[in-house]
């Protein structure tokens, strides 16, 4: 054996993104830097202090069954717990949690120093490039870092813009200065960009609200948790408040249009559909008498609120009128004022599936970089960026994601093949194996993944591998104890009261049948701890159904494994229309998976690439 | 396990016979109910039954296991005769077999392709069979849906879109300010959507015999005049377009033109007792034709009771059309006859029908059964589920409405609710 040199990844960045890829690449054993503009900022929540939520809470499990950081962060630092759609199914369930911003930003830089990962304060100012690859950047005070793979995960900062009424200013979030020349680079490499904009709303003082009278939301009572090993929130817990907005609310606003940015003509960038500013709601809506806000506590403490709901680029003045006009803000203090940004993005079609520039190589992109928007978006493309990045400097194989096994997957899919035209927020209804990806089996879909590449403390491991273990054991309990119909009946379900005997599994597949009745057929099952048995439920709900998605999800994944060459010609394809032809060699699909889902694509042009891709195989080894 | 699929596919230079191919793991179960398979490999002459034991056709099967077919599975070929109630009767058949389903746009060669049931001398070929299909599907795809019928199939499509919307947003949007009981909406849409579709279905039925023609039957008691008076139609120059003749050994066809709109006319084994097995088979097929036809004429000498379903009774054998019969024979009241019988076809005419394919029209009932199941349940079964079940329907709908994607709802959504906090 002879010394090898220790690979070395630079992420630039220390969001959620960042912190993620810093994370995964150096529990891949490569050597990490985390460059970023201040070293007190990272992990800073730039919006709403709250992580998880539909679809979002995925993805937070699924970075959290990979030894990612952001579940454990949320949860040590969580002060209202809460799971959405606790009412519907599990497929559709969302955790989520309220932070407390301080103590949020503190636990990621607590973990971030656990890891050898060596920070830097600094801002890249360009990217160091050798022989056509990424070698290295280059920091605004001259020095030079030279590394293997460089992730960029600047956030809003690529020639940020802040608007607030008339005012603009540069800016990659309120106080801190944008990255220009980095964007130039970008731009000078000839990357496809985009502007997309987004916006926050003011911050409140707590003191000058008056709460009461108000109404009240509490968190969950059985608080579940964001990451698997919690086993309960660390800060104790506080309430949320209702309000609403009102007909002088409206007025003032309609009054003012003309002075918000967005409406001034100000803004090129395009916003998300799902999170309106209050302008944009009142006159997209105008029929609509009132909107809800919710008033968030950004710490335990309570001094700062955040007013969910109200974003506005609206100047300091009519922001002060109209959240004054609201019941229980009558008197309150702006501690510091909504505004929009407007930023740089890069068309995530130029990426591979494992988020490298497919023209750069040696440079990884992550988080709102990519048109995404969102902390739990950002941390999982950093997880991904940062697994292939180290993967790839260590010469190891790809670390891949499919839409079939996780919302990581969906959402790698959906931004490489499709792209984006607003700014890219997951829901649960991206994932078309919704029944299947749920955020309570997040780990056992990913986890054994994560082991395989021996990323995962030993703590982590143990636990879920004793997890498996007695899952596997109650499962196959349930499954070895029968009871006739009958006795079914009697116990409340609704099978047939035919001579058919049913196993206890069978039986917790019925739609209302739960763990308590399964308990009361065969009472040696407490033997297993709640969780356990509640996990076994809501796989049972859904089984009936995903034998129907088998089928689809084996054909998937056998097109996965269709891969298409990076140089195959689509330009001579006889039987694709010129359109398709030019998609495809724009999103550049590496396997008939992918081809399959871009825009356009019709079975029979499909099948007319797995032909041509079939014979240039044959022909290849013809000629060789 | 892979779905069983069927299709019918032509069969070049052999007009009057039909292919219909299965392909998939459950082919020879599923077909060994219609009948008995002959060896691999070996043509068999074959009686193909419906589910209650009535005779379909009788008909060439041929099987091909998976290791020596054309997509690399099990493979089933049929070949009946051309006529639309025989093909109709089969496809019905096979829908109901379980794992099969009709094949979608170029899955047969989907399956060779993936199977790899290529080697270089087969490649050209395919080739070929690729770029037809290509061809094949653009003509399609610009015929059959135009006009007041692409409309409809939007408005199905708009409908199923609001429907799963309304589900997502129950979903997606549970924390925000937005309507949680959709069920009765959602009912709405969907019900609304079969019911269109079942009428559509209904209309559908007459608008493909104008593609395929309507068969006109003439029935009789032996020696009524039936041969005579076929010869006669067929003898009017205008009328004749082409004729093929001993398709079966008992049924006569001649397709005439009747001002636009394709007939075949029958001219059936006159309806006896016989005991000669043979001729028995012959008569029960016929009767099968004749009760499958559009029309069925009665040429009535008053030796046999009228039996019952009869759209046109005529006196035969009127030589001198005096007594308002018909005579092959002189040729008097045959132009009478005709346009009788064109009135009666134009006024079964719907203005614009979608020209639905065999394989449409599967889906369509696929997707009118779900859809009531899904409306039945809509409030007893979780919404994730209902949700995941619209989605398939849409799904197996795409090659009619065109693909829906989560953008489409989506769109739907922030389209009509104030979403955003
Ligand atoms: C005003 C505003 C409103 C938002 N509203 C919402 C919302 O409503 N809903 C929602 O889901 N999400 C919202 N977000 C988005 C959410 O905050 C981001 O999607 C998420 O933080 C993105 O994570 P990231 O890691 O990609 O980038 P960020 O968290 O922005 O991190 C970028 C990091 O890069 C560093 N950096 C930038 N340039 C350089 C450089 N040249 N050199 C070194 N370091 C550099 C920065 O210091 C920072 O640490 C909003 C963001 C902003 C700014």
């Amino acid at each position: 054996m002879f010394h090898v040199k220790q690979s070395t990844v630079i992420v630039v960045g220390g969001g959620h993104a960042g912190v993620e890829a810093a994370s995964a690449a150096a529990r891949m054993g490569t050597r990490t830097y985390l460059v970023t503009l201040r070293a007190d900022t990272v992990g800073a929540l730039s919006c709403n202090p709250a992580v998880g939520g539909l679809g979002k809470g995925h993805l937070v499990r699924e970075v959290d069954a990979f030894g990612g950081i952001i579940g454990r962060a949320a949860d040590r630092a969580g002060i209202q717990f809460r799971l959405l759609n606790r009412s519907k199914g599990p497929a559709v369930q969302g955790p989520r949690t309220q932070v407390d911003r301080g103590e949020y930003r503190a636990a990621i830089q607590n973990a971030i120093s656990a890891l050898p990962v060596q920070l830097v304060e600094g801002q890249v100012a360009d990217l160091l490039v050798r022989d056509g690859r990424v070698s290295g950047v280059l920091l605004d005070d001259g020095a030079e870092l030279p590394g293997d793979a460089v992730i960029l995960t600047t956030g809003t900062f690529l020639n940020g813009v802040i608007h607030m009424g008339g005012e603009t200013t540069s800016g990659g979030r309120l106080g801190e200065s944008p990255s220009v020349q980095l964007a130039d680079r970008l731009y000078g490499q000839g990357l496809p960009m985009g502007r997309l904009k987004t916006g926050t709303p003011p911050r409140l003082s707590g003191k000058s609200i008056d709460w009461s009278g108000l109404e009240l939301q509490p968190g969950d009572e059985n608080p579940a948790m964001m990451s698997f090993q919690s086993t309960g929130p660390h800060l104790p817990q506080v309430n949320c408040a209702i309000t609403h907005t009102n007909e002088h609310t409206h007025d003032i606003i309609r009054r003012n249009l003309h002075l918000s940015a967005m409406y001034s003509g100000n803004i090129s960038g395009k916003g998300p559909r799902y999170c309106p500013s209050i302008e944009d709601k009142i006159s997209r809506f105008a029929d609509k008498k009132s909107h809800q806000i919710f008033l968030e506590p950004e710490t335990l403490v309570g001094e700062t609120i955040y007013p969910n709901g109200v974003s506005t680029s609206l100047p300091r003045d009519v922001q002060i009128a109209y959240i004054r006009s609201i019941r229980g803000l009558e008197n309150a203090e702006i501690s510091q004022p909504g505004y929009a940004i407007e930023y740089d993005y890069v068309d995530p079609r130029a990426l591979t599936a494992e988020l490298e520039v497919r023209d750069m190589p040696g440079l990884w992109l992550a988080g709102q970089i990519n048109g995404t928007t969102g902390y739990e978006e950002a941390a999982a493309q950093g997880l991904v960026a940062g697994l292939n990045a180290a993967s790839s400097v260590q010469e190891l194989p790809p670390v891949q994601f499919s839409r079939t096994e996780s919302y990581i997957g969906v959402m790698i899919d959906d931004l490489v093949i499709r792209g984006v035209s607003e700014p890219y927020r997951m829901f649960t209804s991206r994932a078309e194996y919704r029944l299947s990806l749920r955020a309570d089996n997040a780990d056992q879909r990913l986890t054994p993944k994560a082991i395989e590449l021996g990323i995962l403390d030993a703590r982590q491991r143990t636990f879920f591998e004793n997890k498996m273990e007695q899952i596997d054991d109650a499962r196959q309990k349930m499954k070895s104890v029968s009871v006739a119909g009958k006795t079914a009946r009697e116990a409340g379900v609704n099978v047939a009261g035919d001579g058919k005997k049913r196993d206890l599994y069978a039986l917790l597949s019925i739609p209302n049948v739960g763990v308590s009745t399964i308990l009361s057929l065969s009472p040696d099952l407490a033997q297993f701890d709640d969780s356990i048995l509640r996990q076994l439920e809501n796989e049972a709900t859904y089984s009936n159904y995903l034998d129907r998605q088998v089928q689809e999800v084996s054909r998937v994944r056998r097109y996965e494994g269709l891969t298409i060459p990076p140089d195959f010609n689509y330009q001579d394809i006889q039987g694709l229309s010129s359109e398709l032809r030019h998609k495809l060699s724009i999103v550049r699909p590496t396997s008939i998976a992918q081809a399959e889902r871009v825009e356009g694509m019709t079975p029979v042009a499909l099948n007319t690439l797995i032909y041509r891709l079939k014979i240039s195989r044959i022909d290849s080894v013809r000629v060789g | 396990m892979a779905d069983t699929i069927y299709a019918q596919a032509s069969a070049p230079g052999k007009a009057g016979v039909s292919v219909i191919r299965v392909s998939g793991p459950a082919a020879f179960a599923g077909v060994a109910r219609m009948c008995d398979l002959p060896a691999l490999r070996k043509a068999g002459l074959r009686q193909i039954r419906d589910d209650r034991g009535q005779l379909l056709d009788s008909g060439l099967v041929l099987c091909f296991p998976a290791g020596s077919s054309f997509t690399g599975e099990d493979v089933v070929e049929l070949q009946v005769h051309g006529s639309l109630a025989v093909i109709r009767g089969v496809m019905e058949n096979l829908s109901k077999l379980p794992g099969f389903r009709p094949a979608a746009p170029g899955e047969f060669t989907r399956r060779a392709l993936e199977n790899d049931r290529m080697d270089l001398a087969q490649v050209e070929g395919l080739a070929d069979l690729i770029d037809a299909e290509t061809e094949l599907q653009r003509v399609q795809a610009q015929s059959s849906l135009s006009g007041g019928l692409a409309k409809r199939v939007d408005t199905w499509r708009e409908s199923l879109i609001d429907a799963a919307s309304l589900l997502e947003l129950t979903l997606d949007f549970a924390d925000e300010d937005v309507p949680t009981d959709v069920d009765t909406d959602v009912a709405g849409l969907l019900r609304s959507v079969a019911e269109d579709m079942e009428r559509e279905l209904r209309a559908a039925d007459v608008a493909e015999r104008i593609r395929t023609g309507f068969e006109i039957a003439l029935i009789g008691p032996p020696n009524a005049g039936k041969s005579t008076l076929l010869n006669a139609i067929a003898r009017r120059p205008v009328a004749l377009t082409s004729e093929i003749a001993g398709t079966t050994r008992d049924v006569i066809e001649v397709r005439v033109d009747l001002k636009g709109i394709p007939v075949t006319m029958l001219d059936t084994a006159g309806l006896r007792e016989s005991l000669d097995p043979i001729e028995r088979q012959g008569i029960a097929l016929t009767r099968i034709r004749a009760a499958a036809a559009d029309v069925r004429v009665w040429l009535d000498d008053g030796s046999t009771k009228v039996p019952e379903g009869m759209d046109i009774v005529l006196l035969a054998q009127d030589d001198d059309g005096t007594r308002g019969g018909v005579s092959g024979k002189t040729g008097a009241g045959v132009t009478e006859l005709l346009g009788r019988l064109q009135s009666l076809l134009e006024s079964r005419v719907p203005k614009d029908a979608l020209a639905l394919r065999n394989r449409h029209r599967a889906s369509l009932e696929r997707a009118i059964a779900s859809l009531r199941e899904i409306c039945g349940e809509l409030t007893s079964s979780p919404s994730e589920l209902s949700a995941q079940r619209v989605r398939d329907v849409i799904r197996d709908l795409q090659e009619l409405i065109g693909g829906v994607d989560t953008e489409d709802l989506l769109g739907s959504i922030f389209s009509r609710f104030c979403i955003g906090k």
